[in-house]
């Protein structure tokens, strides 16, 4: 199967790191686009509609098509309009933004602009996870390539169009890749999300219309507008347009960030990362860590695409797959898991302050040999107690984890309840987590 | 209007409420923590989820705005296992110590908790603690109770005007702070008790004293500044325990200021005046109110007879009761003398006999939040007033545009659209170039008197603003009120408001302010004012209420004219310290707990109380005393047998508002634009919590940073001039006074001007509160 990228197209891995450049894009076809719109003189409305067309949807995880979101904007805002790019990326298992920014930061500028144009909006943020700084930095000296050339700032390319570009860096809060989290942020305040609604598209960055897109479809923009959405649309399937990028880790030979069209079967993906390191397949998360785990016969039949992961029981989520083999105790993995959510929840409101706590120190009791008979049902009915009654999804994203674990590996947790013990022996699993533990990447200590 | 439903009730609403705001109206109860009425939405502790049709959550309440055709099921399966689940969560890391916690009773907590919480507790793992934290000498933290509901933090940064509470940390390690090594310090900060659903926050004076269920509620009136808050007035055997704020919307809104609040411990002071003492051969003695009524009557008939009753005068504090001060004029007036005042700390009394009715707000204390345009003179307005300035602050963040004239450019924390500060001296011709700038902007005529006055760009944006607005009001702050050109200031402000089409008035000093005006407890004709009074010495004086040594503009002429005169009856409820050395006779009398009573507040509004304890020891209700001694003097019409009929008497019937007497316009004022000062000016802030005898003595306040100690503080011009190094000692001289205080750098203070504070104790000795002042640098 011949796969075309279109967010990495042009990139090699081995000199990827050194060809993100303006020249190098440009040599890649870069800024084709916005020369093309400006030179055509082609309608804000005219690229919302080709965006519309290309079926292209929300990378950052929720799947909301990108076109419909623009078209929120209020057209005949007498005021400031704002975008936002969100590259925030904290979630664990998730690390495509990273790539993205580090070997093409120029298509999410272009994207960014593109979208800018089309919703008449002259200031933007990108708004960059603080846990990756260089790749801050790295997207400052883009910025500054891009301004110099002209193809941000003032009357860009001679038109009309003004569009000034910043970047901004948190400092690592999961909370603050949460759109409204993030929009806090960036005023200045504690990142923690606002009540919806109003939505950003009425009350956003400082009070004003905001959209916010994650980087990887601000990356797709350029592409659609010089191929045509139905073409982007074909690349995938329907209502799942484009390819996506895939950050694939776990216990496969070639763990790495992969751009494969949506609806690729997960068999032809895992076969790219060169297929399982040892051993067999156990459960694989598909979405990030938010997304419930789908054992491996679940995941083997199904597509990449939001509609068959959403129909598995599961998210494609921002496309991280996390892939465990039998050497992975489930309980172990479910306990970092909410040790995560746990200290990342922001604390605004009650049940995911509370609740997440409560689920990781159950889960750590089960864990270390402390479990109790009717923890499993505690746990259900905790999880049910946070789901859909929170500000943001953190709360659901702490429990969709806990409810797939415990249902799918029921048996494991009821093993180490009563044998205060994991099924796994441990001599396994400290097989399985050393596999990338080479000699020469062993710390000196 | 909207139509909803709610639990299958038909109901209207209007567009934009909340679905808790339609349930509220309906009388329909939706449990809730963070939702308060005056604060932002923050619904974050999810408590009044509901479920609403086709939602596919419950929503919460607070937040969500009702839509036509909705139905909301507030009690359903879905909504109330929502509650339930919030209530759990809400008491996992709770420490449930209701027992010790000083909350009980009265914590909404505790009261949902027997609503939605189980009677036991999943929850099996540890519980999470969290230091306490240091919010000064007031409020008392128990962080680990806190719920994180954030009301606290929202009522600094949108009330109080200013962010000391925020919420660090995440997750279960968010907790509620004050900035590091910061106390919270404003003069609103009481209020952060009341907001605290739980017994993270409670009362640092009051705590470990009593129960909730112990005490009795009684209603009663602040008798402090000129708003005349309305409290309730907790007691437990007598004893005033602590005081919480009576919602009134149209007054005090459901706060209090920290001075209205914790005022109450002075009532039980060790410094409470216990019997009656008349001094003797040097010597003071305890005696029966007989005896030292007895004494009081024949001294002043003596003084009657043998100088004129014009040797009689009588000062009260505008903290006294609208029949106490009734009943003190007309005691005076029956023996013959007019001299009667409560104006203690004004200087130009120029205005007496020019006035049209008795001065006052100029308009509802409630029609401050709709004011589009302010201009405020003369005014610590904070410190002040400070629920006025938090309607200020309110009516600002809508759009209003508020401006400032003063001498100080302290935080005033309301946003200001212009201000303008000068030296006391210079802030006539300040308002001059606004009054003429307007009068321009308006193309009316401009007085001849102003003509001559150079407008500066300040003065022209202030009276830009004012001249645009619709809706305007001109505040006369206490400043102005004691300035010694308070009658130009006085009439520019007027000038200003005919041309301008505004509201003007003044931000009333005291509880009594306008009352002791309707009482004529001034001096009518050929009555002497306060000043008079102190600088034409009399032979007897009668002191209602008022701490002469502080209450006074000037505190040294008022020593010096009390030491040496016959006779100086001092009726108060504390043992003042100064009157043991000038009065002869003082009387125990009740302070506003311990008495019926009305005041009328700036706005005229009558309110009366009753006592809320029984007098403490041998102390009596000041209008009984007063009474007893026009019996004693034999004066005709001393026969009331309640305050309601001193009340009747003074008001001719029972009115809410004293609306025919109060008028502003002045007629016939001389402006004397020109400045009188020469050398240093003073610049005399009253602070908060030295404002009256009452507070002066509530320890808790005492310890409070508004309570810090006087300083010498000036510009850096100023501080150059004198030759004064910052932070050094000082001594400060007015007349034969010397106070020895820190010099302090100021820099929102005008050139050559010196700003230390009366009414304390360390500067009691200086002279006028507006004079000048030198400096010996040492």
């Amino acid at each position: 199967m011949s796969i075309q990228p279109i967010l990495l197209a042009g990139l090699d891995a081995s000199t990827a790191d050194r060809t993100w450049r303006l020249a190098d894009y440009m040599q890649r076809g870069g800024y084709a686009a916005l020369k093309k719109i400006l030179a055509e003189n082609i309608s804000p409305e005219a690229v919302i509609n080709e965006v519309k067309k290309s079926s292209l949807r929300g990378r950052g995880g929720a799947g909301f098509p990108a076109g419909l979101k623009w078209s929120f904007m209020p057209r005949n805002y007498s005021g400031a309009k704002y975008l936002v790019c969100n590259t925030d990326e904290g979630e664990p298992g998730t690390f495509k933004d990273r790539d993205l920014m580090r070997f093409n930061p120029h298509q999410v500028i272009e994207g960014m602009a593109i979208a800018a144009y089309a919703m008449g909006v002259e200031c933007g943020y990108n708004y960059i996870h603080g846990e990756v700084w260089d790749l801050y930095t790295r997207f400052e000296e883009a910025l500054a390539e891009a301004r110099a050339a002209g193809f941000i700032g003032q009357k860009i390319l001679g038109s009309n169009f003004n569009f000034e570009l910043f970047a901004h860096h948190g400092w690592g809060a999961y909370i603050c890749g949460e759109e409204t989290g993030l929009l806090e942020s960036i005023e200045g305040k504690k990142g923690q999300p606002r009540y919806k609604p109003p939505f950003p598209a009425s009350y956003g960055l400082y009070g004003k219309p905001t959209t916010i897109n994650n980087t990887e479809t601000f990356a797709a923009v350029p592409w659609i507008i010089l191929n045509g959405g139905e073409k982007y649309l074909e690349l995938g399937k329907p209502n799942n347009g484009g390819t996506k990028l895939f950050s694939v880790s776990g216990h496969v030979v070639k763990p790495g960030v992969y751009e494969v069209p949506m609806g690729t079967p997960f068999p032809v993906l895992l076969e790219m990362c060169g297929g399982m390191r040892n051993g067999k397949l156990k459960a694989v998360i598909p979405g990030g860590s938010s997304a419930p785990v789908l054992p491996a016969d679940i995941i083997m039949d199904c597509t990449l695409d939001y509609d068959s992961i959403a129909k598995a029981g599961s998210m494609l989520g921002s496309g991280a797959v996390i892939v465990m083999d039998e050497s992975v105790c489930m309980v172990k993995a479910l306990e970092r898991l909410s040790y995560f959510y746990f200290e990342e929840s922001c604390g605004q409101c009650t049940p995911c302050r509370e609740g997440t706590g409560w689920l990781y120190r159950v889960v750590h009791r089960i864990e270390h040999g402390q479990g109790r008979p009717e923890d499993l049902d505690l746990l259900n009915s905790v999880t049910e107690n946070i789901m859909g009654r929170t500000i943001c999804a953190l709360g659901d994203a702490a429990a969709l984890p806990v409810r797939s674990f415990t249902k799918h590996f029921k048996s494991e947790f009821e093993y180490h309840i009563e044998n205060k013990k994991c099924m796994v022996p441990p001599e396994v699993q400290r097989e399985g987590s050393n596999i990338y533990v080479t000699p020469n990447r062993v710390p000196s200590c | 209007m909207l139509d909803i439903e709610i639990d299958g009730k038909p109901m209207q609403v209007a567009e934009g409420s909340t679905i808790l705001d339609a349930a509220y109206k309906q009388g329909t109860y939706i449990p809730h923590f963070c939702y308060h009425k005056k604060l932002s939405i923050a619904a974050s502790c999810r408590m009044c989820l509901v479920q609403v049709e086709k939602a596919p959550k419950p929503m919460p309440a607070c937040a969500t705005p009702v839509t036509n055709g909705m139905k909301v099921q507030t009690h359903s399966e879905l909504a109330v296992n929502a509650q339930k689940g919030v209530m759990e969560f809400l008491l996992v890391n709770h420490p449930l110590d209701c027992p010790v916690c000083d909350q009980g009773g009265e914590c909404q907590l505790q009261d949902i908790s027997v609503g939605y919480g189980g009677g036991t507790s999943r929850y099996q793992e540890e519980k999470r603690v969290v230091a306490n934290k240091d919010f000064g000498p007031l409020v008392n933290t128990d962080m680990t109770r806190c719920i994180n509901c954030t009301r606290c933090v929202r009522f600094t940064q949108e009330i109080a005007g200013k962010m000391e509470l925020g919420q660090a940390n995440r997750g279960e390690h968010a907790e509620i702070m004050s900035f590091i090594g910061q106390t919270v310090d404003s003069e609103l900060s009481g209020n952060i008790i009341d907001l605290c659903p739980v017994g993270a926050l409670t009362s640092k004076p009051f705590r470990y004293s009593a129960r909730s269920w112990e005490l009795s509620r009684r209603k009663s009136i602040s008798p402090h500044d000129g708003l005349g808050s309305n409290l309730i007035v907790q007691t437990k055997h007598e004893r005033v325990m602590r005081v919480l704020p009576l919602d009134n919307d149209s007054i005090n809104e459901c706060w209090l200021s920290d001075k209205d609040r914790f005022s109450y411990e002075a009532l039980n002071s060790a410094t409470r005046l216990t019997k009656p003492m008349l001094k003797h051969d040097g010597k003071w003695h305890e005696v029966e109110w007989q005896q030292a009524l007895d004494y009081v009557a024949h001294a002043f008939k003596d003084i009657a007879k043998n100088h004129g009753a014009a040797a009689l005068g009588a000062l009260a504090a505008p903290h006294a009761t609208l029949e106490e001060l009734f009943l003190m004029q007309k005691l005076l007036r029956g023996l013959g003398s007019g001299n009667v005042d409560t104006r203690l700390r004004q200087s130009d009394f120029s205005l007496d006999g020019k006035r049209s009715g008795a001065p006052w707000l100029g308009m509802k204390i409630a029609e401050i939040n709709t004011l589009d345009r302010v201009l405020v003179v003369g005014s610590f307005l904070r410190k002040d007033h400070p629920l006025i300035a938090q309607r200020l602050r309110q009516a600002a963040k809508r759009g209003s545009q508020v401006s400032l004239i003063h001498s100080t450019d302290d935080e005033i924390l309301v946003k200001l659209f212009a201000k303008a500060i000068a030296a006391p001296s210079q802030l006539p011709v300040l308002l001059a170039q606004v009054v003429k700038s307007a009068a321009e902007q308006k193309a009316v005529g401009v007085d001849a008197n102003i003509a001559s006055v150079s407008v500066t760009p300040e003065a022209q944006k202030i009276a830009a603003s004012l001249v645009s607005g619709a809706n305007s009001g001109i505040f006369l702050g206490n400043f102005v009120q004691q300035h010694p050109q308070a009658a130009t200031l006085h009439a520019l402000a007027q000038q200003l408001a005919s041309i301008i089409g505004a509201k003007f008035g003044y931000l009333g000093e005291a509880a009594n302010s306008v009352g002791a005006y309707v009482a004529h407890a001034v001096p009518l004709a050929g009555g002497l004012n306060s000043a008079q009074m102190l600088a034409e010495p009399l032979k007897g004086y009668l002191i209602l209420q008022a701490e002469s040594e502080l209450d006074s503009a000037n505190p040294q002429l008022a020593m010096a004219t009390l030491k040496q005169a016959a006779t100086v009856v001092v009726m108060s409820p504390f043992k003042l310290p100064a009157a043991l050395d000038y009065a002869d006779v003082l009387l125990p009398v009740a302070p506003f707990s311990e008495t019926s009573g009305s005041y009328i507040n700036t706005e005229g509004r009558v309110q009366s109380f009753n006592a809320v304890v029984k007098p403490f020891a041998e102390t009596r209700p000041a209008w009984k005393v007063l009474r007893v001694l026009g019996n004693l003097l034999g004066l005709p019409g001393f026969e009331q047998n309640s305050s309601e009929e001193v009340r009747a008497e003074a008001l001719s019937g029972k009115p809410e508002f004293v609306a025919d007497q109060l008028n502003n316009q002045a007629q016939g004022v001389v402006l004397t634009l020109s400045s009188t000062s020469q050398g240093t000016e003073r610049i005399a802030d009253v602070p908060i919590h030295f404002a009256d005898a009452l507070v002066r003595r509530a320890p808790s306040l005492q310890q409070s940073r508004d309570a810090a100690l006087p300083a010498a503080r000036m510009n850096a011009v100023t501080l150059a001039k004198l030759g004064v190094t910052q932070g050094r000692q000082i001594k400060v001289k007015q007349g034969a006074g010397v106070a020895v205080l820190a010099a302090v750098l100021d820099a929102g203070l005008p050139d050559n001007c010196i700003r230390v504070a009366a009414a304390h104790p360390l500067t009691a000795s200086l002279g006028a509160m507006q004079g000048t002042i030198t400096v010996e640098a040492n």
